[in-house]
């Protein structure tokens, strides 16, 4: 039997504030840590032009890793956004063949993402099948229907319109990191500000009391597929306007997977109800400050997979450790 | 009795205390036992059986000081394979039964037969059918625990206790998921286990239960040890005012005025649905509290789940205020339609634990109260949580707190204030005092007098008869899914347990629409 510490109202006031920041910063201090590791470790990498690779680098991560965040937040999982995003950069390639309206591809792109989204969002929604079922099915049928959009070549145009969005910058800042940022910014508005997002939530935590509380549940699970499907879209632009080219067979390949950590170093439940978009940003910022930096010290590609998985499973153990004490 | 000093306790419980992060809830407690015995360990909600049952299972380490003996020795150090090891066995509130493996299989978990290296089945069923026959179950041993009732389950989790020769049986709750008949059933089984020399501890919130069983009572109250009764010594009155600490004379109050026969807010007619209903028709009226009563399973719940829309039905039409309700589909719809209703299992249907209490409010009102685009009006959100939590008297710091930390009480007047803010015409409770201690259970009695007089309607559904009795204006009894009587109002019956018990089991009338 364990000595109890003796504990007066104060103490117990000050471990709950602690407890209370420990929570909110959430991963940072890991993020933190990396990024002072890094920059011990080699001169190149804090440096502005270093940096700004990164957070180009993370950016259609964090773009897909928030609509995951809205879906994991609703206990769900979409595995299937690696392969809209194949399908729906090559939708957006061919649109921005089309002579006058070539800037429609940015457009086609992210509807076409929606479309897939909803399709996911229905299945899961009306037929009430596994997110995991459905969206598992959905990554090889998709990936299958790019490969038949592109019939099973790459699509390639040298003169893409929305080019600028891959290459060029905003007073300094690159397009691809401003567009992270007002999804970061939107996702944030529509979890904390929003009905949406209250029940999105509500989902999540409890969907036998959402449904007596009167929240349509269907009308939540629609939109968060359809939000991550469309992010999925946006998120196709942002790499086709890099690689000015896009395939069904390899764009896109695993990204689910980099998309799901980031959520889930974020410090989002995987059972639902907790999590917050904040935590999800610094968790793609971990996974690209990783890649990079090991990148930086020549370590070798075998290495880098093993030492990033090594990391998500370390850092959310480590997370568990440190929550454990907050609930009794 | 076994209350001569000279006999050695079976199990003494001495100077035990328990923190949990700087909140002491157990404060120097200390309990006998003796074999042979019943013992009743009584107390309201939070006043630390479930804790001090935990120390005595293993699952909770006590802080330091504090003893445990079994046969006058003491225990050097405790955790739960000792519990098993010294004969210590707990049937918890939730079964811990693994319901897809078979009942031998059960009894045996995690101490299997073996032949070599495969199970021993058979010889694991031939080894229970000895203590199974003993505590007469008809079910056999090769039963998948998945298809026995919850009664059943109980006598599996009774058996493997025997089975493991346990000497000390905490029961918490045991008859809380049962029907009468098989309430009988279990008492007369604890009780031939005492004549077989086990001694017993008892939790139980039910006085009648203390009355039948109990040889003696223990009563805790905010932790602590407040003492101990004899059978002989028993009076409802002593032992209430033990938990309590207080006079609770005039608990149950009906304040508000007689409802107007005139004024129906919501007629129900021909609710079925094909399985556990069938054709419930009656009216509601302006102000009135209309108690629903029945034995569990008669099907109340379901009935309360239909009118609300939550499950599917076979038939029926609703009328609220004066007008059909064409469309009910589901609850929203209902809510729509003015009605809410409280679920009787808050943390599995009602609450969402890992969100605030302020959010859990807002949950239902937000949607009208928004903004165009669905934006929240926060301001306005705050300001309700923060009048519901004053005008409830929910005893939380601040709105920002998770529900999840709140006592029972306090999370049932959470919920109460959600169905509140939609400004219902009809207030659906079931069971709204389950699992809530005193002093919030007369609040909520407050809480219901007060909207009768502001005209709500409210149907109350309580396995509880005196809360019944003590605050409905009439009363109607359910049984095998239909609505079978009517006492109070204008049914010739006077509203009395003996009643609705013979309606409830029973005795014959032609329901009313009243």
């Amino acid at each position: 039997m364990s000595m109890a510490t003796p504990a007066t109202p104060e103490t117990v006031a000050r471990r709950e504030r602690i407890r209370e920041l420990m929570r909110s910063v959430g991963m940072l201090p890991v993020l933190i840590l990396l990024l002072v590791g890094f920059a011990l470790a080699s001169e190149n990498f804090l440096t502005v032009q270093n940096l700004s690779i990164i957070t180009q680098q993370a950016s259609v991560n964090v773009v897909l890793a928030a609509g995951m965040t809205f879906v994991i937040l609703t206990a769900g999982i979409d595995l299937s956004v690696g392969a809209i995003l194949a399908a729906s950069a090559v939708v957006a390639l061919q649109a921005s063949m089309s002579p006058q309206f070539g800037m429609l591809g940015i457009f086609a792109g992210i509807a076409f993402g929606l479309l897939l989204g909803l399709v996911n969002g229905g299945l899961i929604a009306f037929l009430r099948l596994p997110p995991f079922i459905v969206t598992l099915g959905a990554l090889t049928a998709m990936r299958g229907l790019a490969r038949l959009l592109a019939d099973d070549k790459t699509v390639f145009n040298p003169d893409l319109p929305f080019a600028f969005i891959g290459n060029d910058s905003i007073l300094g800042v690159p397009w691809l990191v401003v567009i992270a940022i007002a999804v970061v910014m939107l996702s944030w508005f529509i979890l904390r500000r929003t009905v949406m997002g209250v029940q999105i939530y509500s989902v999540g935590g409890n969907p036998e009391a959402a449904r007596l509380s009167g929240i349509k549940v269907w009308k939540v699970l629609l939109f968060v597929y359809a939000m991550s499907g469309a992010l999925a879209g946006l998120g196709a632009v942002m790499s086709a306007s890099r690689l000015f080219a896009a395939n069904g067979l390899q764009l896109g390949q695993s990204y689910e997977l980099d998309a799901i950590a980031a959520v889930i170093l974020g410090g989002t439940s995987f059972v639902g109800g907790v999590g917050t978009i904040g935590g999800t940003l610094i968790g793609a910022l971990i996974i690209a400050v990783l890649t990079n930096g090991l990148v930086l010290l020549g370590v070798s590609d075998i290495w880098q997979y093993i030492i990033k998985g090594i990391v998500i499973i370390g850092a959310v153990a480590l997370d568990r450790y440190r929550q454990s004490g907050t609930r009794t | 009795m076994h209350l001569e000093t000279d006999v050695i306790p079976l199990l003494e419980m001495r100077g035990i205390s328990k923190t949990f992060s700087g909140l002491r809830v157990l404060k120097n407690v200390g309990l006998k036992v003796f074999p042979g015995e019943i013992h009743a360990l009584m107390g309201e909600n939070g006043a630390g059986k479930s804790t001090l049952m935990k120390i005595l299972s293993g699952a909770y380490q006590a802080d330091d000081g504090g003893e445990i003996r079994i046969n006058d020795q003491p225990i050097a150090s405790y955790h739960p394979g000792t519990a098993k090891d010294l004969g210590i066995a707990v049937i918890y509130q939730e079964l811990s039964l693994c319901p897809n493996l078979t009942v031998a299989e059960n009894i045996y978990l995690g101490r299997e037969l073996r032949r070599g290296w495969t199970v021993d089945r058979k010889g694991m069923e031939a080894g229970c059918i000895e203590v199974l026959a003993r505590l007469g179950a008809e079910f056999k041993p090769a039963t998948v625990v998945g298809t026995l009732s919850i009664a059943e389950r109980q006598l599996v989790e009774i058996a493997r206790a025997l089975h493991a020769h346990a000497k000390i049986l905490v029961m918490d709750e045991p008859t809380t998921p049962l029907s009468s008949r098989e309430t009988d059933r279990l008492f007369s089984l604890i009780k031939q286990l005492r004549s077989q020399g086990l001694a017993i501890i008892y939790i139980s919130h039910r006085m009648a239960e203390i009355y039948e069983l109990s040889d003696r009572v223990s009563v805790l109250r905010d932790g602590e040890y407040v003492g101990e009764l004899a059978r002989d010594g028993l009076s409802a009155e002593v032992l209430v005012k033990m938990m309590v600490g207080r006079d609770l004379s005039g608990f149950y109050k009906k304040e508000h005025a007689a409802y107007d026969p005139g004024a129906v807010v919501m007629r129900v007619r021909d609710m079925a649905d094909g399985k556990r209903v069938r054709g419930c028709s009656f009216d509601l009226h302006v102000g009135e509290v209309l108690g629903i009563a029945g034995l569990v399973g008669a099907g109340r719940t379901e009935l309360a789940r239909l009118i609300f829309a939550a499950d599917p039905r076979t038939g029926g039409t609703l009328e609220v205020a004066g007008k059909p309700v064409t469309l009910l589909r589901n609850p929203a719809d209902a809510i729509a339609a003015g009605i809410v209703y409280l679920t009787e299992d808050r943390k599995a249907q009602g609450l969402f634990l890992d969100m605030s209490v302020a959010d859990n409010i807002n949950v239902c009102a937000c949607v009208p109260d928004a903004r165009a685009g669905g934006i929240l009006d926060r301001k306005h959100a705050a300001q309700r949580a923060t009048d519901a939590i004053r005008s409830l008297s929910i005893r939380v710091a601040s709105g920002k707190v998770n529900v999840g930390a709140l006592s029972g009480g306090n999370q049932q007047k959470v919920l109460l204030a959600r169905l509140l803010e939609v400004k219902p015409h009809v207030l659906i409770l079931d069971e709204p005092t389950r699992g809530v201690d005193i002093g919030s259970k007369s609040e909520i009695y407050r809480i219901i007098n007060q909207l009768a007089k502001a005209g709500v309607g409210i149907v109350v559904i309580s396995s509880e008869l005196p809360e019944i009795i003590g605050t409905c204006d009439r009363v109607l009894v359910m049984r095998e899914g239909r609505l079978v009587a009517q006492v109070g109002g204008a049914s010739g019956h006077e509203i009395s347990q003996e009643a609705i018990i013979d309606f409830a089991t029973g005795g014959e009338q032609v329901a009313a629409h009243g």
